[in-house]
């Protein structure tokens, strides 16, 4: 067959608009009389707004007007109006909504003006006044008024505990027991924050937003404004990376429809970097470990504690302590996830939220207990191999794990590994080997595509999903292209815009799962027809056939048994005197399916690093990642992803860290020159490999998602290298090289 | 760093910026062709290019010179265009991603972009092409290491950063061949 896309690699049929920079992402529309706004951040992190002067930078010229508590109103009262899809327990933040100050760098103005630089002056001597209280930010020192974390959040599942890890634990022979701290980290994606509001001829708007779903925006503004959903078209083409800070509204949206709709004027927000780091972040997390074994390696107890900050206003909450009940065989569990206010924003799902956190933690920990029992860590996985998932007491739809380890130690060599902590090195460099497990959730959404075929045989699928850079447009085209048999250049695939049919968000590695399946269900009923009509043209070769005899391949259908019986579709088309065929389908997981299984995608990673002896610097050289995650579609852009979540699993590791200075409540590196993100440079040898994964369970494509699943066990896995490279464990990330020297901690 | 700090507080007194200029004529030559702009002298090459001409495949990432985004090459060199004014490159030969293609037809580089896989979201790629493309001119990368040191100003948040180097690899065994 030649049009059969899936699974084979293919370029992304994107490609080509960004290489030359014609994608255009949300800050890069333009409109008559465009007008620029500016963010006023505050520089407090707790008390009110005494004064806000406006004067100076009002009498600019060209400075149209200057948005504050002050002069804003008529928006909506409730708390409803503000809840977004991806809302969690509490009270959402309102922007420009009173004097008081809830974090530092809280939106407090928004100056409009005719240029960008106009308007970043004027913002500059805008002169404001606090009545400072005292904030709260340093999450361990606050553990104490910790409570438990409450439901709230889409997907949020409390922990569960099962058995008596408290007993097992003291009579066990061999135990361990540890504590890990990580930092909070931000997103950063590359694409700054930015929304164009253009206020159309007729005062209706076309919105173009940096966001992880269209929907969720137009219904989140229209609640707030008390606009219709016609009044708002939410588009975004395409999207300079998201992951997870995309999936709730951001403040430059509701600024941005604001002031256009009082100026009656297209604005455009952008923030600058340093206010990337005024909303959502992967949380901060302070976690207790303790488990314990017998002689042989069985696992006796796991106990797993999670301490997360989260806003004063929103109670942010994600799966941290879970997964130690899940990925390893073990009677005994207890798992506790409690959250601690701080003055902060509100957290937000950042790549594998949770996950990466936690299995940070359970790896780690995994290792430790290897040494305890002077066990191979590898060897320790396989004892305590999960077959079933425990927290819910089911099966698993698949779970190729063991395929995941084998493959992956033979590719990296482990079985060459000395068992001891420092007993490679190279030169000055001691040489540390490392590995971890991973998982993630391998789920589905309801979601809905359209898919029109014209009678010149070029079909369009659509769906108001978005491509954060995963490669929807791709893979979408490639199953469209596949389930009808026409060539991939005459499939074109759009998404980002609310005149398409709804999709979820595009978040918790589930688009491939739930987009694909309607992509494949629509153009599946699309087949339909057009066999239909193919059975009724004069002296059909297809009259008394099934649709089950026939192949659609390279747009044309023939005979399975008699190939050289054929009809283009566009004969069937013309033929049929049909100018067009449209369709529509919604698709959703299978329900009894969902009660019976567990879904889970997982990996073992393998991580070589070197660390020089005298500085304590860490380089990692070599990972293995082998990913068990269902049919891949595309594996040329699924390496991608898989090498792009390494690579943050690395920087999650060694670099990233959004440093909190107690004293101002304040992130106080908030820029790419001092919140490191991996480099270049930083990355050497990586190599990825998908594990054969049969999955008849999980949906017709039998796919699982791939966002998440590479960057959760990266980070144990490099500490757990460092480990047995130096000897000196680092439980807290990043591990900086004060911290392998045990200079700090 | 306490420049970003006051500038995105809005609350200090001494005012840091130079009040408002106004436009003078500016000509830019870029990608060829000549562009006159009536425009203040604080605006940036960068936002020249992305909001007064309309050329917004020069991508912003920081505004400060610390991610690469807004790359592009001026006489053959390349430099970050958040970093210098527009009124600064008056008369010099600009060169942006738009400029590096010719009609349908791509440059080697993004050919080899679009080939290796070497982004994801897109948006670091316009800088990442005409960086390696400065790269290649300046001579100096020899193999994989002088690559990835010398490509290391150009962030790439989603990590495309292996097949980035198969690519520059790749044009650049063919410009030497
Ligand atoms: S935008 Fe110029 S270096 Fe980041
Ligand atoms: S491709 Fe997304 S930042 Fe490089």
């Amino acid at each position: 067959m030649k049009t059969d896309y899936i699974g084979k690699p293919t370029s992304r049929v994107d490609g080509a608009l960004k290489v030359t920079g014609t994608a255009k992402y949300a800050a890069e529309f333009s409109a008559d009389g465009l007008t620029y706004g500016y963010v006023v951040s505050s520089t407090i992190a707790q008390g009110t707004i005494k004064k806000i002067d406006l004067e100076e930078a009002l009498n600019l010229k060209g400075v149209l007007q200057i948005f504050t508590h002050e002069n804003v109103s008529g928006l909506a009262w409730f708390d409803r109006s503000y809840k977004d899809e991806d809302a969690v327990a509490g009270s959402p933040f309102r922007p420009l909504y009173d004097k008081k100050i809830r974090y530092s760098m809280q939106p407090i103005a928004l100056v409009v003006a005719e240029t960008f630089e106009l308007a970043r002056y004027a913002a500059s001597i805008i002169k404001v006044e606090y009545t400072t209280e005292s904030h709260i930010s340093d999450l361990k020192e606050n553990i104490p008024n910790s409570f438990k974390a409450p439901k709230g959040k889409v997907g949020f599942k409390p922990p569960v505990s099962r058995g008596d890890a408290k007993e097992a634990f003291e009579n066990a022979p061999v135990k361990i027991a540890s504590e890990y701290i990580h930092s909070a980290e931000h997103h950063n994606p590359m694409e700054i924050y930015a929304t164009t509001v253009v206020m159309e001829p007729d005062g209706k708007l076309t919105v173009y937003d940096k966001t992880q779903g269209v929907s969720n925006c137009q219904a989140y503004i229209s609640k707030i404004f008390g606009l219709s959903a016609k009044e708002v078209r939410v588009m975004s083409p395409f999207m300079g990376g998201g992951f997870g800070s995309g999936l709730r509204p951001q403040y430059q949206l509701f600024l941005a429809v604001l002031a256009s709709l009082e100026l009656k004027r297209s604005v455009k927000v952008s923030l600058t970097r340093q206010q990337m780091f005024s909303f959502g972040h992967r949380p901060a997390s302070v976690q207790q470990m303790a488990l314990s074994a017998s002689p042989d390696g069985t696992l006796q107890s796991i106990a797993h504690t999670a301490y997360g900050e989260t806003s004063m206003f929103e109670d942010y909450t994600e799966v941290v302590v879970n997964w130690s009940g899940l990925v390893y065989q073990c009677e005994n569990v207890e798992q506790k996830y409690d959250l601690v206010k701080l003055n902060t924003y509100t957290p937000l799902d950042m790549r594998a939220p949770g996950a990466a956190s936690g299995f940070h933690a359970i790896e780690s920990a995994m290792d430790e207990l290897a040494y305890a029992l002077k066990m191979d860590p590898l060897a320790l996985r396989l004892k305590n191999y999960a077959e079933r998932d425990q927290n819910d007491k089911k099966p698993f739809s698949s779970k190729a794990l063991r395929a995941c380890y084998a493959e992956g130690a033979a590719k990296f060599g482990w079985d060459k590994r000395s068992i001891e902590p420092r007993s490679m090195r190279e030169g000055n460099n001691l040489i540390g080997w490392g590995m971890a497990t991973g998982s993630w959730d391998a789920m589905q959404m309801k979601a809905t595509a359209n898919a029109v075929l014209t009678a010149d045989g070029k079909l369009t699928v659509g769906s108001g999903t978005s491509d954060i850079g995963t490669g929807t447009y791709t893979i979408m085209t490639q199953i469209a292209a596949e389930t009808l048999g026409l060539p991939i250049e005459n499939v074109t695939f759009k998404l980002g815009d609310t005149l398409l049919p709804e999709a979820p968000l595009e978040g918790g590695s589930w688009t491939a799962t739930s987009v694909g399946s309607a992509v494949q269900s629509v153009c599946t009923t699309i087949k339909e027809q057009v066999f239909k009509l193919a059975k009724k043209v004069k002296n059909s070769p297809f009259a008394n056939a099934d649709l089950k005899e026939v192949n659609f391949d390279n747009g044309e259908i023939s005979l399975k048994l008699n190939p050289s019986k054929t009809l283009s579709i566009t004969d069937v088309m013309k033929q049929s005197g049909k100018v067009s065929i449209e369709e529509e389908a919604t698709t959703m997981p299978n329900p009894i399916h969902m009660l019976e299984y567990s879904f889970n995608s997982h990996s073992a990673v393998f991580v070589e690093v070197k660390v020089d002896e005298d500085l304590g610097t860490v380089v990692v050289s070599r990972v293995v990642s082998a990913i068990a995650a269902g049919k891949i579609l595309n594996p040329k852009t699924a390496r991608s992803q898989i090498l792009g979540a390494v690579v943050w699993g690395i920087s999650m590791a060694l670099e990233e860290d959004s440093v909190v200075d107690n004293n101002f409540g304040r992130f106080i590196n908030h820029n790419l020159s001092e919140y490191h993100v991996a480099v270049n440079k930083d990355i050497n040898d990586i190599e990825v490999i998908f594990v054969e994964e049969k999955d008849d369970v999980i949906n017709p494509l039998g796919i699982k998602g791939l966002g998440e699943i590479g960057l959760v066990g990266v980070a144990g896995a490099v500490a757990n290298a460092v480990f047995h490279a130096t000897g000196h464990r680092v439980y807290n990330l990043p591990i900086t090289m004060d911290k392998v020297l045990g200079l700090s901690e | 760093m306490l420049d970003f700090f006051k500038q995105a507080s809005g609350s200090h007194e001494t005012t840091l910026a130079p009040p408002p200029a106004e436009p003078a004529e500016v000509r830019l030559n870029i990608n060829g062709q000549q562009h006159t702009l009536q425009i203040a002298p604080w605006v940036s090459l960068l936002d020249a290019l992305r909001e007064y001409i309309g050329f917004t495949g020069t991508k912003k990432g920081c505004d400060h010179g610390q991610c690469g985004a807004c790359t592009v090459l001026v006489d053959g060199v390349r430099i970050n265009s958040c970093m210098t004014l527009a009124i600064m490159r008056d008369g010099q030969e600009i060169t942006t991603i738009e400029g590096l293609s010719h009609g349908k037809e791509l440059h080697p580089m993004q050919k080899a972009f679009i080939d290796h896989d070497a982004f994801q979201c897109g948006y670091c790629t316009p800088g990442q092409i005409c960086s390696a493309v400065g790269l290649i001119n300046e001579g100096k990368a020899n193999n994989l290491e002088d690559i990835k040191e010398l490509m290391s100003g150009n962030i790439c948040r989603c990590g495309a950063y292996t097949n980035i180097n198969a690519a520059i690899i790749q044009v650049k065994g063919e410009v030497q061949s």
